[in-house]
């Protein structure tokens, strides 16, 4: 049951991000594009979750953690630069 | 009233507890290794750092923190569950808004989690904070009414904020 | 494995899968910037919280005597970042003043607002019971 579960969980999330995609080339500005990619980088952390339960193994936690980290930063600077034109002041 | 760093060798007590807990955590083991590399790195990162740090005000009431923090997880659940209503229902019965509230509560550490708190929960996200720190710029995905919606915010997640750093 | 550790644990990655797609949804179905942000930065947080919990569970009941508590880390992680992304992409928005659909209560603001300014005549504002 398990198994079968994560195929349909892991559907669930591509159909998430074919969403976002289509949000990120659609956007009709800057700032909604930043967001689809904010959305993205989370629905990668979960798709690799949903491989790490299905190998049932833990070795991809780190993965997780540095998409989670790096992403953060990523939208971080993005945001900073939108806004002020630079990011390091 | 802000926190002084009260022992020389331990100048961010809260700080080195959470690297602490982290550090176990990222290695997800309590092996004696660990153990003393983590008190090691618990020790020594907040001695190198503590110069960086901002005075902020300081925690007084944990049993309190604590029951905000469950009261904030459940009431992300219920927002989660209104939320996405109001996502797959009909879009036109949305009413967005944008309001401005007034802050009672003070310090950067204390707003930072009001608004964080606000962005978290009941169907809103704080967009700014005014220049002067009174007032916080607040998106209602739908609101009925603006005083009830601020009573709301004012009576849930400000006032146990302003009790915990009793400010 | 048994039925019921199964059980719990489809039911939490659905509960995640779920929340995970309707934030989506939210993000590609509604109609201006400020509202879509409302649905990536609530539902899929909690959706991420769910597919966490999840792998907890299994992770840690699968094997008795093993604990596996880490991707507690991320967890917490994501529920701190969510809304400081939030805060600032909110930012971002209000300072390239996007348009906001016509029904949007309170776009006087928006000038105030992308200047970090106090709103004007609060007192009135705070005291009326409809804006």
């Amino acid at each position: 049951m398990l198994s079968f579960t994560v195929i349909l969980v892991s559907i669930m999330v591509v159909i998430a991000l074919i969403l976002n995609l289509w949000r990120l080339f659609a956007g009709p500005d800057l700032a909604d594009r930043l967001l689809a990619l904010d959305t993205m980088y989370i629905n990668s952390i979960a798709l690799i979750i949903l491989l790490g339960i299905w190998l049932s193994s833990t070795l991809y936690f780190e993965a997780a953690l540095l998409i989670a980290m790096l992403g953060f930063v990523s939208t971080a600077a993005l945001c900073k630069y939108l806004l002020r034109g630079d990011i390091i002041e | 009233m802000l926190a002084k760093p009260r022992f020389r060798w331990l100048p961010m007590p809260y700080h080195s507890m959470l690297l602490f807990v982290t550090w176990l955590l990222l290695n997800n083991t309590v092996a004696p290794g660990h153990l003393v590399l983590g008190a090691f790195l618990a020790l020594g990162i907040p001695m190198l750092t503590s110069g960086l740090s901002q005075p902020q005000p300081a925690l007084h009431k944990p049993i309190k923190t604590a029951r905000y923090a469950l009261m904030v997880l459940g009431d992300i659940v219920t927002a989660n569950l209104e939320v996405a209503r109001q996502v797959l229902g009909p879009l036109d019965q949305l009413h967005p808004a944008l309001i401005a509230m007034p802050l009672d509560i003070e310090g950067d550490l204390p707003i930072t989690l009001l608004a964080s708190t606000v962005s978290l929960t009941p169907g809103t996200v704080s967009s700014e904070v005014s220049q002067c720190r009174k007032f916080l710029y607040i998106h209602a995905l739908t609101m009925t009414d603006e005083a009830e919606l601020i009573a709301t915010i004012k009576e849930r997640y400000e006032k146990p904020l302003m009790e915990i750093f009793s400010c | 494995m048994n039925f019921v550790l199964e059980l719990i644990v489809s039911i939490f990655l659905l509960i995640g899968g779920g929340f995970i797609l309707v934030g989506s949804i939210g993000l590609m179905r509604l109609p201006d910037f400020m509202m879509r942000l409302h649905a990536p930065t609530k539902a899929t947080t909690l959706g991420m919280g769910g597919l966490l919990i999840a792998s907890m569970i299994l992770f840690t009941l699968r094997e008795p005597g093993h604990i596996s508590v880490h991707e507690l880390l991320i967890t917490i992680f994501l529920f701190i970042t969510a809304p400081v992304s939030a805060h600032m992409m909110a930012k971002t928005a209000l300072h390239q003043k996007l348009k906001m659909i016509s029904r949007t209560r309170g776009q006087e603001l928006l000038d105030p607002a992308s200047q970090q300014l106090a709103p004007p005549q609060t007192t009135e504002k705070v005291e009326s019971p409809k804006a």
